[in-house]
């Protein structure tokens, strides 16, 4: 196994491990600030519980996120010096601010939300936690534009023999960032609110403090419900962006070979790349491809086949991630929507309660699998026509990788468990004594 | 110019990070020999606990800013120190979950598995970053490519080990201080007696760290050149002593910010014979990595100066207020962790 290969399995591990935690923080620290605010304008205790409450989940999720965080930007360094040396100039920039201007807010305050319930007055210990929920988006919103441009690199010239910023405006506000930023957050705020949601659901099943979880359950309908709905309708223009600027992702996406007019789209399909034709095809809709890549289904869309062959993606995973993905976006919004007519009468619906148990575990697959998607499907690029990942990783011995990897896999296998096994076990204790 | 301010941004964030998390580590490497009982133990931990995570962003800045200001020293740099860099960082996630985990549950094994993780997850770190600078100070034996040409264990040569030694000592120090201010009756008097005696290793260390530098390194070749620098030492010697003087008038915030101070000029005391090298190549100086050869575009500097200049005299005036708000006597009665 050589260094490029070992060097992606460990970013991927790490990343995703990363991501297991950090959409509950962006969601969960929203609901926890909007809850705190209510308890200090009405003064109803049963707020301050919920903070409590949740804010304990919270803490743990945290404390995941951040000690997962740090590995990844040093492994830009350790395993893939050759993009740092020939991106960093422009890469290199956004991760600084990241941590310069938002990661620094988010992670002192957390600090002082959690030991200053006595040292500040109730206002500023609910301000805190918006700026902890604030600082938390942001740090987001500038690890995003910095993915987006080795999605879509702009801004930049060649010189020195590496990229060169030239326009630090054009990487910020170019299309494919913001629409990475929305549809990245608003999927996080979903799965926010579909953790709480499960919790809610799962004590309500047993009628533990209903009041409590009925709150709490409704405060996440209104964020899920909202950013289900956004996701789905913003994903729809991001698939026309991807179109146009990653022709060769869009086509793995729906496993199109040929180019043609009216492309279908499949409701299942299977590739087999080796003799560059589908083995599975399942519910063929022509148009559809057309339709949802350039909102016209007469539209021609370019087949995997346009591409050379040591520049398309894995067709296999990309296509079956980006099917999960959207499959669980719709599934999201049916029970979402269910949720919102179910919502005065929750305690009755027991079997959508139990349902909601029961997919929780979707929306952090359906999160990974998009993740799948825009990396698996960027490749061979690691940025997208410019420079190959085979190019970009670091001048070392593939032992030490694989020794490293071992590690990560061990260390965070534990953790894993550990922490999901600590989360889930104070969710399930329930509220008690967190008033004082 | 440009670029000589940002070597000295970037000895700066590096110092920074080895002052505000020296004093964490250094109580996590004190503090399952200095507990009597999990009371103690926890009293510790929730001395650091509101003030660690924001400590460790500065590890996360000073690292992105070496990447965002040098790319080619970043890549160099952490991809030769692989194996140190990785060991450095399971440590840090080890300890950093063990502060959560360690109060989830009172079985004993449980307790002793999270403690001895912090005691780690915090001596590596100290020691490995205190190996790999001295080493910096020394010369990587890197080759025109900047890939490494001695095996990882190269750097536990004699100087190297003396700047983990070094480290060690110094965040021993600082986070014993913390304790002082924070805790109260027996653990604090077992906190003062043994600062007392680590005092004196730190004055020693530090007087071999010097006269190491003098014998492996060229890093006096700079004090010799521009005489002005010998005021970093004088200021870190002075600070060393300070720490001593206000430790005997029972000040022992004060006595902390001067072990803070005595960190950052010791690490000044380093890069300032470095420059302007970042990373001196041992095989041919022409190899070396300095700040005019390893360096961002100067736009990319000017844009990321704006940002510093900015944003960093705003972390540290919130981080100040974290600081003033958790410097009074933990409460035994209101724990969090």
């Amino acid at each position: 196994m050589d260094v490029v290969f070992l060097s992606r399995l460990q970013f991927a591990a790490a990343t995703m491990f990363h991501f297991l935690f950090v959409p509950l923080t962006l969601g969960l620290s929203i609901m926890m600030a909007y809850m705190e605010t209510k308890y200090v304008r009405t003064k109803n205790p049963v707020y301050l519980s919920m903070t409590k409450f949740w804010g304990k989940l919270f803490l743990i999720n945290f404390a995941l996120g951040v000690v997962t965080g740090i590995t990844l930007e040093f492994q830009f360094g350790t395993n893939w010096s050759r993009y740092s040396a020939y991106v960093g100039d422009v890469f290199g920039s956004f991760l600084a601010i990241e941590a310069t201007v938002a990661f620094f807010l988010e992670s002192i305050l957390i600090g002082i939300w959690v030991f200053g319930w006595k040292k500040l007055s109730a206002k500023a210990h609910a301000f805190v936690m918006w700026l902890i929920a604030i600082g938390g988006s942001l740090s987001a919103v500038w690890i995003l534009i910095a993915n987006a441009w080795m999605q879509h690199p702009v801004g930049y010239t060649i010189r020195n023999g590496r990229a060169e910023l030239t326009d630090f405006m054009a990487v910020v506000t170019q299309k494919f960032a913001v629409l990475t930023i929305l549809h990245t957050l608003s999927a996080a705020y979903v799965l926010s609110a579909f953790f709480v949601m499960s919790v809610s659901a799962w004590h309500l099943l047993k009628k533990n403090n209903v009041e409590f979880f009925t709150k709490s359950f409704r405060i996440a309908l209104v964020m899920g419900l909202l950013s289900t709905i956004f996701v789905v309708a913003e994903g729809d223009v991001h698939a026309v962006d991807v179109a146009k600027v990653q022709p060769a992702k869009l086509a793995a996406m729906e496993t199109h070979w040929e180019t043609s007019t009216k492309a279908p789209v499949f409701l299942f399909s299977w590739p087999d790349e080796e003799n560059e034709k589908n083995i599975i095809e399942i519910g063929r809709i022509p148009g559809v491809l057309s339709f949802l890549a350039f909102h016209d289904i007469n539209a021609p869309v370019q087949g995997l086949k346009e591409f050379p062959k040591d520049e398309r993606p894995p067709v296999a995973i990309t296509a079956l991630a980006f099917k999960v993905m959207v499959g669980s976006g719709f599934y999201f919004l049916t029970l979402m929507i269910l949720g919102w007519f179910f919502r005065n009468k929750l305690i009755e619906k027991t079997w959508f309660l139990k349902l909601m148990v029961i997919s929780l575990p979707l929306p952090y697959i359906a999160i990974e699998a998009g993740w799948v998607l825009a990396e698996v499907g960027r490749q061979p690029w690691i940025v997208y026509g410019l420079l190959k990942t085979s190019d970009a990783a670091s001048p070392i011995a593939s032992g030490q990788v694989l020794t490293t990897l071992i590690g990560f896999i061990v260390l965070y296998g534990l953790l894993g468990v550990a922490g999901f096994y600590m989360i889930f076990k104070n969710a399930l204790k329930g509220p008690k004594d967190l008033t004082q | 110019m440009l670029e000589s301010t940002w070597f000295f941004l970037w000895g700066l964030l590096w110092a920074i990070y080895f002052m505000t998390d020296g004093f964490d580590l250094g109580i996590g490497i004190v503090y399952p020999f200095l507990g009597k009982n999990n009371e103690e133990k926890r009293v510790m931990i929730n001395s650091l606990g509101p003030l660690w995570d924001g400590n460790e962003v500065w590890l996360i800045t000073a690292a992105g800013v070496t990447f965002a200001a040098f790319p080619i020293l970043y890549s160099v740099m952490f991809s030769s120190l692989y194996t140190p860099l990785m060991l450095i960082l399971f440590a840090l996630i080890i300890r950093g979950v063990s502060f959560e985990f360690r109060g989830l549950s009172n079985k004993k094994s449980w307790v002793f598995i999270w403690d001895s993780s912090v005691f780690v997850g915090s001596f590596l770190p100290a020691f490995l970053f205190g190996v790999a600078f001295a080493n910096i100070f020394q010369g990587i034996p890197i080759d025109e490519n900047g890939i490494i040409q001695e095996s990882v264990f190269s750097l536990l040569n004699p100087y190297g080990l003396l700047g983990g030694f070094l480290f060690v000592v110094l965040f021993i120090v600082h986070g014993l201080l913390w304790l002082c201010v924070r805790v109260t009756g027996d653990l604090k008097d077992r906190a003062l007696s043994f600062v007392k005696k680590m005092w004196i290793v730190e004055v020693i260390v530090i007087i071999g760290f010097v006269a190491g530098s003098y014998v492996y390194t060229n890093l006096f070749d700079n004090y010799f050149k521009y005489r002005l620098l010998w005021l970093i030492l004088l200021a870190a010697v002075v600070s060393l002593f300070m720490i001593r003087f206000f430790i005997s008038k029972r000040k022992f915030f004060t006595a902390w910010a001067f072990s803070a101070s005595t960190i950052v000029f010791s690490t000044f005391f380093g890069i300032a014979g470095l420059f302007p090298n970042l990373f001196p190549s041992s095989i041919n100086p022409e190899y070396s990595l300095t700040a005019f050869n390893s360096s961002s575009s100067p736009y990319t500097l000017k844009i990321m100066l704006v940002v510093v200049v900015v944003f960093i005299p705003i972390v540290i005036a919130y981080q100040s207020f974290a600081y003033k708000l958790f410097s009074n006597k933990v409460d035994p009665k209101d724990l969090i962790y």
